[in-house]
């Protein structure tokens, strides 16, 4: 319990009025969500209601800061570019700040985190309502003094009196009061070229805990008396319970046995003995036939919901007409997101009240579903999210909560429940797979004049052609999926941008132009145009290219952020051995908060794209995933990664947008491209090479 | 059972088939060794014996009675952070961390062999060790500079 004043935080959604009951002594600053979706213009961030907080800011009367917000860390850092947002506006050192987040008791509610939209929403939200409070408690030491507001100045944590050099402490200031101030819209922010703790490479900034092993998270947290449980599982997907034997599950006096329906799980004081009851349970499926990986794109087409093309005849004939035309169509397999640490969920019932300890990029998506699952009012459930070891869109759900809190509400005791890799693989959702099918034609001079294009199952986000064309159709048509899907990093927009660049690069091979040039006379933006020449001139795109070469080119616009990416792959001609040598990729997401955690981000996320360009693929049938372990599902690793120049653009006239997606959408086509340019190979699915870095032409 | 970790002996009491992984954390409450697959592909689990950086997870805590286990939390002398350890957090060489100790037990054990370890070299060390944020060229200049 941190420094509320009492427990009773209704997460109904904390308000205006119910949130001075819960202040303790000092002063804070509430922002509401009508605020917040003002000062972001992002849609989808439904508030519960108007005048809902969404975060906040206290100080203490010691002065110690802490910020509140539903937020949550999973290894993109933005625990440590809050603080600095914050540290930047009260100008404190951002050792001084304190991050409250994803505990559904003490932070605001939050939909989720996802979407890239912490740093362009909540980051400028939260300088915002820092920026009031340093107004007010200079306007506080005005009035105490009796001076001007122009003679006073916040630095350190204290007001200053400049002509006398008097000071007071925020603590001092406040005394004895509990103020609660709104957000005021007139501040001044701190412009970008003026920041002097935001846009610095601060570290991270619990970074010790991770280097010393201490840092707990959820897999490694105990409670007394705690036992561990473990889950049956079907045989497949599809599949239902007929009968089952627990009678030789009870191998030791510490064992129970859980049965609710088809629900069986089973607990034991140490992980091994679960896992060997699990074992002795003896259950009998009933299975139904299930679509497999060899058929999955025919049967994505046919069960899409809108088969039909809607597109109008002008299209077609536009396509028809056209000296240059591209017909083709690209497979995209599903990927696993494989986060480092698998599910896991620490629950215990109290009282007839839930407390659970899970990762998941949604604590208050999961309090709805315990809250709708257990029949029992949200404000008896708290959802707490210590920082996770890692999510990419993959952690949006809580089933290990959902399985910790039965076992915990039927044993009577605090149960730990840790997926096994093999449960991560199996019973988590993928990234989905998807079919696209492209009809673009261009003129002899290279500019383009018909673009139809249609998304099966995999999704809508960059789906859009980023080039002027007058002509154009896009559809996405969602599909029945036979595997579980979901979020993940940079959504449809691999799959999208994997083939619009494929095609865009088919194209100028056609008219035979430079596939860099092709592309700037196709585009009007001159962000995109910036980020192109930037990466190509890094990259040596003109430079001479050796005998066995190959260089490729992609770019894209996603999550407002912009990015293109070079590739320069090595082909040996007599063992069709391939070799992915060189990445450069620029990237521009406008003002820079932390270019050191920017820099890791665009890393992660080019390099973590390169398992889905070259290798990754779920292979699956009869409802069985046949490559569920990190030994028959590859991901990247040391050895494959090449050299990698990170060039960042910084647009300190620009607002910050999220960093965490836009990166990876360019490695795959930028290396499918250089893949042509050197075999003269075209290849158009994901991933390109599954059956390892050989191409026979 | 009995085992020696970070120096110190122990006595365990637990079923036949526990691995090295489970008595560390569960029994040990040593959890900086992590869960990451469970079958020796992934590093999270790598702990030192005798001085080998070995996946704890498919280490039969029945196999190392007679030896030296030395965890991420041995590491640390005297509040000191061993100079890998210091080396990945002047580098930032993660994202969420949850790498970080089979990545820093590989390095200490390859830097403890090979002191100047060429890139290739660490590479080859720490082939076993996945980074799934996928920060790799960090961490292999934390370990180059270390
Ligand atoms: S958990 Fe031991 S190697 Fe992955
Ligand atoms: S930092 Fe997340 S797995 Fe390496």
């Amino acid at each position: 319990m941190k420094n509320l004043g009492t427990k009773e935080a209704s997460v109904e959604g904390i308000n205006r009025r119910n949130f001075l009951k819960l202040l303790g002594g000092g002063i804070a600053v509430a922002l509401t969500y009508t605020e917040l979706n003002a000062l972001s213009k992002q849609p989808g961030l439904f508030p519960p209601a108007d005048d809902t907080i969404a975060a906040w800011i206290h100080i203490l009367e010691n002065g110690t800061v802490t910020v509140y917000t539903g937020k949550v860390e999973v290894g993109q850092n933005i625990r440590t570019s809050l603080s600095q947002a914050v540290a930047e506006e009260l100008s404190l050192p951002v050792s001084s700040i304190e991050l409250i987040m994803g505990d559904t008791l003490l932070t605001p509610y939050d939909r989720g985190t996802y979407g890239s939209l912490t740093t362009p929403a909540m980051g400028p939200k939260l300088r915002k309502a820092a920026s009031s409070l340093r107004e007010e408690l200079a306007n506080m030491a005005a009035r105490q003094w009796n001076v001007g507001k122009q003679t006073v100045e916040v630095k350190n944590g204290q007001v200053i009196h400049t002509p006398s050099g008097k000071t007071v402490s925020f603590g001092d200031l406040t005394k004895g009061q509990k103020i609660l101030l709104p957000v005021n819209d007139q501040v001044q922010l701190t412009p970008a070229d003026k920041w002097s703790t935001a846009g610095t490479a601060v570290a991270k900034v619990n970074a010790k805990s991770f280097v010393s092993g201490k840092h707990k998270y959820v897999s490694d947290m105990t409670l007394p008396g705690m036992v561990y449980g473990k889950i049956l599982r079907p045989p497949s997907y599809g599949a239902s319970l007929l009968s089952a034997d627990t009678g030789n599950a009870k191998i030791s006096s510490g064992v129970t046995v859980v049965r609710e329906d088809n629900f069986i799980g089973v607990t034991a004081p140490d992980p091994q003995t679960a896992a060997n009851a699990l074992a002795r349970i003896e259950a009998r499926w009933k299975t139904t036939p299930q679509p497999s990986r060899a058929e999955i794109f025919t049967y994505l087409k046919t069960h899409s919901e809108n088969r039909e093309k809607g597109a109008p005849e002008a299209i077609r004939a536009a396509w028809q007409a056209a000296p240059i035309q591209v017909q083709q169509h690209f497979e995209v397999q599903y990927i696993a997101h494989v986060p480092l640490e698998p599910r896991a969920a620490l629950a215990v019932w109290e009282n007839k009240k839930l407390t659970v300890w899970t990762g998941t990029q949604r604590p208050f998506g999961v309090q709805e579903e315990l809250a709708e699952i257990f029949s029992i009012p949200k404000n008896n459930i708290r959802v707490m999210m210590p920082d996770t070891g890692s999510a990419y869109g993959g952690k949006h759900s809580g089933e290990a909560a959902v399985e910790a809190a039965r076992l915990a509400r039927a044993t009577g005791k605090p149960v730990k429940v840790l997926w096994t890799r093999e449960e991560e693989f199996k019973w988590a959702y993928f990234r989905p797979g998807g079919l696209i099918e492209v009809n673009a034609g261009a003129g002899k001079e290279g500019l383009l004049t018909s673009w139809e294009f249609h998304n099966y199952n995999s999704g809508g986000a960059g789906i859009e052609v980023p080039y002027e064309v007058a002509q154009r159709h896009i559809q996405y048509h969602p599909s029945d999926t036979p595997l579980k899907q979901g979020s993940y990093r940079g959504l449809a927009a691999t799959a999208n941008v994997f083939s619009i660049e494929s095609v865009i690069d088919d194209l100028a091979c056609q008219v035979k132009q430079d596939p860099l040039q092709f592309r700037l006379n196709n585009l009007k933006d001159e962000r995109f145009k910036q980020v192109l020449e930037a990466a190509a001139s890094k990259f040596g795109w003109k430079r001479q290219k050796e005998t066995g070469r190959g260089y490729g080119i992609a770019c894209a616009f996603v999550k407002n952020a912009y990015v293109a990416t070079c590739a320069e792959v090595a082909y040996n001609k007599s063992n069709g051995q391939l070799q992915v040598l060189r990445l450069v990729v620029a990237f521009e997401c406008g003002a820079i908060v932390n270019p050191l955690h920017l820099e890791n981000q665009v890393m992660g996320c080019v390099l973590q794209g390169l398992g889905g360009a070259l290798f990754e693929a779920v292979d699956f049938k009869d409802g069985r995933i046949l490559n569920p372990s990190l030994f028959s599902y590859r991901v990247p690793r040391f050895g494959d990664i090449p050299e990698l120049d990170i060039l960042l653009l910084n647009r300190k006239d620009l607002p910050s947008s999220g960093a965490g997606e836009a990166p990876i959408v360019g490695v795959a086509p930028a290396i499918r491209n250089a893949i042509a340019d050197v075999t003269g190979v075209k290849l158009h699915s994901l991933p390109l090479l599954p059956h390892g870095m050989t191409l026979k032409v | 059972m009995k085992i020696n970790v970070n120096g110190t002996d122990y006595t365990l009491d637990v079923p036949a088939n526990t691995s090295l992984l489970d008595a560390l954390r569960v029994n040990l409450h040593l959890t900086g060794s992590k869960y990451g697959c469970g079958e020796g592909a992934c590093g999270a689990c790598r702990v030192l014996i005798d001085g080998h950086a070995t996946p704890s997870c498919i280490t039969p805590l029945a196999s190392v009675q007679d030896k030296f286990v030395v965890t991420i939390e041995g590491l640390e002398k005297e509040g000191q952070l061993h100079p890998v350890q210091q080396a990945f957090l002047d580098e930032d060489a993660f994202q969420c961390g949850y790498c970080c100790s089979g990545m820093i037990i590989s390095a200490v054990a390859l830097k403890t062999k090979n002191p100047r370890p060429t890139r290739q070299e660490i590479i080859e060390a720490m082939q076993g060790n996945i980074c799934r944020c996928c920060v790799y060229p960090r961490i292999i200049k934390a370990v180059s500079k270390a």
